[in-house]
């Protein structure tokens, strides 16, 4: 591998890296207002105001750069990149198509992902706690029960895939991947998913941020760029989730002409989860706090188990 | 932990039959892709105007032709946002020897309509049809005192007043009609008397007198005063087709 193939390769990333979140909340903007019977944006840019979110990036470079007084400076400006760098990260780890069409292979690719992921959270209790803002220590509370709460059903699940597959790398579990993997596999995928909306803290497990009641969390005294760095984190999230489902629980890049198309597949299935992840958060009100973690303790890590235990049950009997 | 469950699964019980786990949520998931798929409601107002009632109160036209300075309008407004200043003239005799009439001849009318709460009263108030509504809306100003419209600019309203809406299918015939019909008849049965005069026996000319006459006129005495009222009735509509 050499240099400016490396090069070629991190190049791709970083382009999939700034232009599908903008994507994913561009999408946003346009389904959750004709879900709401509205029209959305229409003037940025001309046509259905597709550049409504270079407009907001515009605007938000232009606002003043605030730290509180009594906040923990260093802290407080490095949260919104630890939130942010981490989903970049993890994109190098995601295989787009057959072969070598990934940016890197790791070996322990699930777990390097689930590690790093787990990672951005930091940024929202760091946000949370260098504010000196009581709502944004509440929020990063919540963050921190959730992310307590979530990790495990959502570790369960993809544990239970990598046990099906033999390999915790990602482009061998997607070699490994047979069709009927998507039923035997599917309670995994929604605890997985599920659990991963709720580590985004995307409605309806948004309650750390939650902006009618904590006024956003931990981002509260964040403005500017630094805020708008919080809000591409959360879409570059959910680029990473759906991917990430996409590649563990719906076979990737398998599909008819998976050969040429490969990539096309995994770009489609990602595109469809993430305007679930739309869909959801227009449809259901906020969970309360308390609801959130017992839906993490009593539903999911007793879903995920079975899950795992059905995996092993069918594994054994296959071999 | 323990609080929420009872307040929450009552709430799910008295709704009847008994449902599958989660079709309530699927239920919310098809209620918002289902309206994902229909057309939207939002109005794109600057870039298509709206479709306006015809009755809609957008600003208030002024048929100067009809005013007589009454001074009703300014009168009744609640808010005293009508300011009108005449002065009178008078006109030389008609006939030779004869008096003096005099008029009033308007000098300002002005609505301001920073002031203005449409209520309308000065429109209904007017007995000689002097104000009407118009369904402009458009007519922000940077500066509030170009709000004061004065009588050239409400004059130039007028030709925006649309024709007024057809009356229901079932509504009451408008008395202008009425009263039209009734004096049309009266001229009828004028122009008819001579042939009966002609025909009928000469006894029968004594019935027919002024006298005579008299009664079934009784009723026509409101009807003519409406007639009055319906020669600026069709006027008014006169002037909306006009716009």
């Amino acid at each position: 591998m050499d240099v400016v193939d490396v090069l070629w390769r991190l190049l791709a990333v970083l382009l999939a890296f700034l232009l599908l979140p903008l994507i994913v909340g561009q999408a946003e903007h346009k389904a959750m207002a004709h879900m709401q019977g509205r029209v959305g944006p229409m003037y940025a840019g001309g046509f259905h105001g597709w550049a409504q979110l270079v407009a907001d990036g515009v605007k938000f470079a232009q606002k003043e750069d605030i730290v509180p007084g009594g906040a923990d400076r260093r802290v407080f400006q490095l949260a919104p990149a630890i939130a942010l760098l981490p989903y970049l990260i993890v994109l190098i780890a995601i295989p787009v198509g057959d072969g070598d069409q990934v940016g890197q292979v790791v070996d322990a690719g699930v777990f390097f992902v689930l590690a790093v992921m787990g990672v951005g959270v930091l940024g929202s209790l760091m946000g949370g706690w260098a504010s000196a803002n009581k709502f944004s220590l509440l929020g990063g509370l919540r963050t921190a029960a959730q992310l307590l709460a979530y990790e495990l059903p959502m570790l369960l699940a993809a544990a239970s895939v990598a046990m099906a597959a033999g390999t915790l790398s990602l482009p061998g579990i997607l070699d490994a991947w047979q069709w009927w993997w998507l039923p035997w596999q599917i309670i995994g995928g929604l605890v997985f998913f599920t659990a991963g909306l709720a580590e985004l803290q995307r409605p309806p497990f948004d309650a750390p941020v939650a902006d009618s009641e904590i006024i956003f969390g931990a981002y509260t005294e964040y403005t500017g760029l630094r805020f708008a760095l919080f809000l591409l984190a959360e879409y570059a999230g959910i680029v990473v989730l759906s991917a990430l489902t996409a590649v563990l629980f719906l076979g990737g890049w398998h599909g008819p002409a998976a050969g040429e198309l490969g990539w096309v597949w995994t770009l489609l299935k990602t595109a469809a989860l993430a305007f679930v992840v739309i869909w959801l958060r227009v449809s259901y009100p906020r969970l309360r706090e308390d609801q959130i973690q017992r839906v993490a303790w009593t539903v999911l890590v007793p879903l995920a188990l079975l899950q795992i235990a059905l995996t092993g049950v069918v594994k054994v009997v296959i071999q | 932990m323990a609080g929420p469950s009872p307040d929450h699964r009552p709430s799910r019980k008295p709704s009847g039959r008994p449902s599958f786990p989660g079709s309530g949520l699927a239920k919310g998931l098809a209620v918002t892709l289902r309206t994902m798929t229909r057309r939207s409601v939002t109005a794109h107002y600057p870039d298509v105007q709206p479709e306006l009632p015809p009755r809609s109160r957008g600003v208030i036209g002024l048929f100067e032709e009809n005013c007589t300075v009454c001074m009703l309008c300014a009168r009744e407004c609640p808010d005293w946002c009508i300011y009108i200043d005449s002065h009178k003239e008078t006109m030389p005799a008609a006939t030779p020897g004869g008096r003096e009439r005099s008029r009033n001849v308007l000098d300002r009318f002005a609505i301001d309509f920073a002031l203005c709460m449409y209520c309308g009263i000065c429109i209904d108030v007017c007995p000689f049809d002097a104000l009407f509504w118009s369904p402009e809306f458009e007519y922000a100003e940077t500066d509030i005192r170009d709000l004061t419209h004065e009588r050239d600019k409400l004059r130039e309203w007028m030709w925006t007043v649309p024709e007024p809406p057809p009356l229901d299918p079932a509504a009451e015939e408008p008395k202008e009609l009425g009263a039209a019909r009734k004096a049309a008849d009266k001229l009828a049965a004028q122009q008819a008397e001579p042939e009966q005069q002609q025909a009928a026996a000469p006894d029968g000319q004594d019935r027919s007198g002024p006298e005579g006459r008299s009664q079934p006129e009784g009723p026509s005495g409101p009807g003519g005063a409406s007639g009055q009222d319906g020669a600026s009735g069709p006027d008014k509509r006169e002037q909306g087709g006009d716009s």
